[in-house]
């Protein structure tokens, strides 16, 4: 549900008002989002060092599931911003069309040890119609993408992953959820960063830290990086 | 010795806040600071002061300082009524505070949250470039408590030039907060009842997002159904949740959301509606200017 199964034949991309300092553009999977926000920051650092370059003004650059959201410092700056953004929009949409394989450009591929033992197995296994060892192979055996952020700082939406482990969220979220839980919901993967409230099935927990603001940088995660969970016993 | 703010009392919610910690959105990260912006950065400019030094934002009254060391200060946003050691001084005045002197905020007779900014700035430990604190994320100083002991920076060169500041205060009405459309407008049924509707500032409001009561607004036929990709959200965002009740985003709200995002609110009204009290009216207009 996360990205587009079949690539041929992407609508689009189309950009859409978001007040007097930004603009939306709306693309046709979490790749293209992925490809259109890794252009628009590339273009973004280029800008900065060029004093009068619209781009210099540019603050933010922000993927969702489908769109790019890049929010400037305030209204100068935004009807060139806006239309460079239309141009690279139909750039990705086309190189993505036109790309085979299963993921866009690739970078390193993170590995993220986890021990199977969350207290939403046995319902997800239900959910799926998959034994828990299933659950685990399906988990474990693609590598997912981060998509896009948000919740909390360092929580990344992972998709592109088998697409059997599609869970609803719980009906009653749970009011603390230990940081470093493995969950799933709604087709995403995602890891806690620190201890929260949530709603995701818990399928397992990790010990790598998601997020330390004393770190550089602070999150492990970043849209567009690669992961793949390992199964393993109790961490070191 | 140095010199610092030794709070006495807090009132109800007194947070570090400066202009927040921008270009982390993509990794979660919302950039918070000052909810009021326009009165956090004149409390700057009063001060003489160079842009972002953090300072106290004071909901609704009643914290009390106590100056160590000599310092110069200034109340800047909702008027509360500052006494220094029992005398009344101006709001939106510099004023020097000599060491010992106890500096006390009441109750603003309108808006919401007053910003106490000192010469030097509050100098606590920043996280990732900010002293803010994010009520969403967790990120920046815990909440100011009584007892606490605030260091201040050293001053820039300058200091005050002006006496006062002629600000207006914030109304205490109705407030008419002017807009531009969101990228999601069409997912609203009738979306010119998002500008007829007198809406009231419900008592769901703190520094994410100010929700407003009133009829619910309806999703339009051909979004009935849709759940909406998540999608980064801007200060200022007007959303409208499952149940059809705007929320105004602040300073700390989400990078990300799940519900259509129908407007914008201008950067100069969010500050205003960052100022209203639950219970107050609240219009939504059209920037007539949109092009």
């Amino acid at each position: 549900m996360a990205s587009s199964a079949d690539r041929p034949g992407l609508a689009p991309a189309r950009v859409l008002p978001c007040g007097e300092a930004a603009v939306l553009v709306e693309v046709a999977d979490t790749r293209s989002a992925i490809a259109l926000a890794r252009q628009a920051d590339a273009r973004r650092r280029a800008g900065s060092e060029r004093p009068g370059d619209p781009w210099a003004l540019v603050g933010e650059v922000v993927p969702g599931e489908r769109t790019v959201l890049v929010v400037l410092a305030g209204p100068a700056g935004l009807r060139a911003v806006r239309s460079d953004l239309a141009a690279l929009a139909a750039v990705v949409t086309a190189g993505s069309a036109a790309e085979t394989t299963q993921v866009g450009p690739l970078e390193e591929l993170l590995e993220i040890d986890v021990v199977y033992d969350g207290p939403d197995l046995a319902v997800v296994a239900r959910h799926t119609g998959l034994t828990v060892p299933e659950v685990v192979a399906a988990h474990t055996g693609r590598p997912w993408t981060v998509g896009f952020t948000g919740f909390a700082p360092g929580f990344g939406y992972l998709v592109d992953g088998d697409p059997r482990l599609t869970v609803p969220r719980l009906a009653d979220p749970r009011p603390r959820v230990p940081a470093g839980s493995v969950a799933l919901a709604g087709g995403y993967s995602g890891i806690y960063p620190t201890a929260s409230p949530g709603g995701w099935q818990l399928i397992g927990r990790t010990s790598a830290v998601l997020w330390d603001s004393d770190r550089r940088p602070p999150a492990l995660l970043r849209p567009g990086l690669r992961l793949r969970f390992r199964a393993v016993g109790e961490p070191a | 010795m140095n010199r610092a703010l030794e709070v006495l009392a807090t009132g109800p919610l007194t947070l570090v806040e400066d202009l927040g910690r921008p270009g982390y959105a993509a990794v979660g990260v919302p950039r918070s600071g000052a909810a009021d912006r326009a009165a956090y950065l004149l409390a700057g400019r009063l001060l003489g002061e160079p842009v972002g030094r953090a300072a106290l934002e004071c909901t609704l009254g009643g914290l009390v300082v106590r100056a160590r060391g000599s310092l110069t200060v200034v109340v800047t946003g909702a008027p509360a009524p500052a006494t220094l050691d029992g005398r009344p001084v101006g709001h939106a005045a510099p004023l020097h505070l000599p060491e010992g002197a106890v500096l006390a905020l009441g109750m603003p007779p309108t808006g919401l949250r007053a910003y106490l900014a000192v010469r030097g700035g509050i100098d606590v430990a920043p996280v990732l470039g900010s002293r803010s604190t994010d009520i969403l994320s967790g990120l920046g100083p815990a909440p100011v408590r009584s007892g606490a002991l605030l260091p201040v920076g050293e001053p820039g060169p300058g200091g005050p030039s002006v006496d006062v500041a002629p600000v207006a205060a914030p109304p205490g009405g109705a407030v008419t907060l002017r807009l531009t459309p969101g990228p999601r407008l069409d997912w609203i049924a009738q979306a010119r009842r998002l500008v007829d509707t007198p809406w009231i500032v419900s008592s769901r409001c703190d520094r994410v997002g100010v929700r407003l009561g009133g009829p619910a607004l309806a999703r339009a036929a051909a979004w009935a159904d849709a759940e909406l990709p998540s999608e980064g959200v801007v200060r200022g965002a007007v959303q409208v949740p499952a149940d059809g009740r705007p929320i105004v985003f602040l300073a700390d709200h989400p990078v990300t959301g799940g519900y259509p995002v129908v407007a914008v609110v201008e950067a100069a009204d969010v500050d205003r509606v960052a100022q209203c009290r639950p219970g107050q009216p609240v219009r939504l207009a059209w920037t007539p200017a949109w092009p």
